[in-house]
């Protein structure tokens, strides 16, 4: 018997949960902000299901009912994606140590 | 065109890239570095799914002109928010995290033959529920966000919102959720797809009025970790793997913010959900202990009383950020170094409206990281300290949390304030804070209250200085 490829879905799933528990604990408390603005530009990747959707109508008409939802996940998708990736990296370069030369 | 096996590895690939991600973040050295292979994931999924899908036709230039549309919104918000707003900015970017989480489930259900999922009107079963899981899921995001961040944003007010029968009506749209996910994977009818999406967006709503302001930082982590869940909800439909394991990445880091949250309240998650946090014993607590005394002084006895000292612990709270007084402390903390004060930020984990939120004003108003500790790091060093500088917080420095067991914030972690030699509380008034509780800091001996507005009181002590 052949086995559900659903089932290595899930397990990729399962195991990813316990990867993400691992490395989210070792994220310093300092920087748990930029970790939820990353963490929203990294699952803006739906993106990816939403090119697969906008895509989906024939070449002579771009838009149906179907692919209108899909361009408007693209544009959702966009602004957290640029947003995300953009205003973590505007925190980060703020986190400075402290400079010795001055004292 | 790329084979389906090629473009699921370079998929996994993103995936690793996104975890590498997040891993960067240990650190403040590799953060950035981190960053930058978040990007570099997302270029490649992108890249694959286009190559992917092969055909260049006309629909193409639209896709390129919403990324591109979308992506100036992001960019031009992402440089122009204020970090004051950051709070406002993720719980507005969760909500279009959800909101495309529904729209992809949307465009699947109506044309199920783009994704290889069956016909309309009969999709494989699987895919169904996988579907309507996202898309329920990413509906109560949504809107659970949207409430958020009218909240975070003072459109509508912080105080819970409370209505007799709210939990029972709250656990029967959860269990009909259910009941309509059935149906729908039973009878394949859209209607019930239609109405499970609206009961959806409901629930979020109906969630998140009941939660007053300072647990925002519990909502704000449980709103993250469901996007995540959505997210990985579509990514089973679309059988995507980087889709997958970003959903459980993002979906546990959610998880674990809110129990740190919770943690940091010695609230447990289901008590923070139920909502309506001080709403009850407001009332007792103002009228009976009105009359103690208290002593307030000026921006010069706080001046005097920081220049003899030794070394000055400053403790930021949400007050903090509505003065914007981050920069205003800052110079004063200068000021005070050049007359060899020693100083260091004591951070509570809930201080402010979301996780890490003092540490971001902090970073913003140029203070070095490495002065700024978390509540077990510094706690025993107020022991030893001259003057405790609490600006803008409240019920994290309350004693009572310690002491009596009938206070409703009774064992949730504070910081030691109280131990300092002295203490300047920069506070508006004596009203109590977001627990609705007195502070017993304000009564004590060694307390001088300063009633100010906390930039202007910072301010005028750095002019006495």
């Amino acid at each position: 018997m052949e086995i559900d490829p659903l089932i290595f879905r899930l397990s990729i799933f399962i195991l990813s949960i316990f990867v993400g528990y691992y490395v989210v604990w070792s994220v310093t408390p300092s920087l748990h902000t930029p970790l939820m603005s990353v963490t929203n530009a990294i699952s803006s990747v739906i993106i990816v299901g939403a090119i697969i959707a906008g895509l989906s109508g024939d070449p002579q008409s771009v838009f149906n009912k179907s692919s209108i939802f899909g361009f408007l996940a693209i544009a959702l998708a966009a602004i957290n994606i640029f947003g995300g990736f953009l205003v973590t990296q505007r925190m980060l370069a703020m986190y400075k140590k402290k400079k010795k030369e001055k004292k | 065109m790329i084979s389906a096996n090629l473009s699921a590895i370079f998929y996994l690939v993103s995936g690793v890239l996104f975890i590498l991600a997040l891993r960067g973040l240990s650190s403040p050295e590799t953060s950035r570095q981190g960053n930058l292979f978040g990007i570099f994931g997302m270029i490649i999924a992108v890249t694959v799914t286009f190559l992917s899908i092969g055909s260049f036709s006309s629909g193409f230039i639209f896709v390129i002109i919403f990324i591109v549309a979308g992506g100036s919104i992001g960019a031009f918000i992402a440089y122009r928010i204020p970090m004051t707003a950051m709070p406002e900015l993720v719980a507005g970017f969760h909500s279009l995290v959800g909101l495309a989480a529904v729209f992809v489930a949307i465009s699947a259900f109506l044309n199920p033959i783009a994704f290889n999922l069956g016909l309309p009107g009969n999709i494989k079963l699987g895919s169904l529920i996988e579907m309507s899981i996202g898309a329920a899921v990413g509906a109560i995001t949504f809107s659970g966000s949207v409430i958020a961040f009218l909240k975070l944003q003072g459109i509508m007010s912080g105080s819970p919102i409370t209505f007799k029968g709210q939990h029972p009506l709250n656990a029967i749209i959860l269990i009909s959720i259910i009941i309509l996910i059935y149906l729908l994977c039973s009878t394949q009818s859209s209607n019930f797809f239609w109405i499970l999406l609206f009961v959806s967006f409901l629930i979020g709503f109906l969630l998140i009025i009941p939660i007053g302001g300072a647990d925002m930082p519990v909502v704000i982590s449980m709103l993250n970790s469901y996007s995540g869940w959505a997210a990985a909800g579509i990514g089973f439909t679309l059988e995507n793997t980087a889709l997958i394991i970003t959903g459980a990445l993002v979906g546990s880091s959610g998880a674990i913010l809110s129990y740190i949250m919770c943690k940091g309240m010695n609230r447990s998650f289901f008590n923070v959900i139920m909502g309506g946090f001080g709403a009850t014993d407001d009332t007792s607590s103002k009228s009976s202990k009105e009359q103690r005394p208290v002593k307030s002084g000026n921006a010069d006895d706080a001046a005097f009383l920081m220049k003899n000292a030794s070394s000055v612990i400053i403790v930021p709270g949400y007050g903090m950020a509505v003065a914007q007084a981050q920069h205003a402390l800052r110079e004063m903390v200068d000021t005070l170094k050049k007359n060899d004060i020693k100083v260091s930020y004591a951070i509570h984990p809930v201080a402010g409206r979301m996780p890490g939120h003092m540490n971001v004003l902090l970073a913003e108003a140029n203070v070095p990281y490495d002065e700024v500790f978390e509540l077990e790091e510094i706690n025993n060093d107020f022991a030893n300290a001259d003057v405790a500088f609490v600006i803008g917080a409240n019920d994290v420095t309350n004693p009572v949390a310690k002491t009596d067991p009938q206070s409703p914030i009774y064992g949730m972690p504070v910081l030691d304030v109280e131990k300092c030699k002295s203490v300047l509380f920069v506070k508006r008034s004596l009203s109590p804070g977001y627990a609705g509780i007195d502070n017993d800091l304000f009564y004590k001996e060694n307390t001088l209250m300063l009633f100010a507005d906390a930039k202007k009181m910072t301010e005028d002590i750095t002019k006495n200085l």
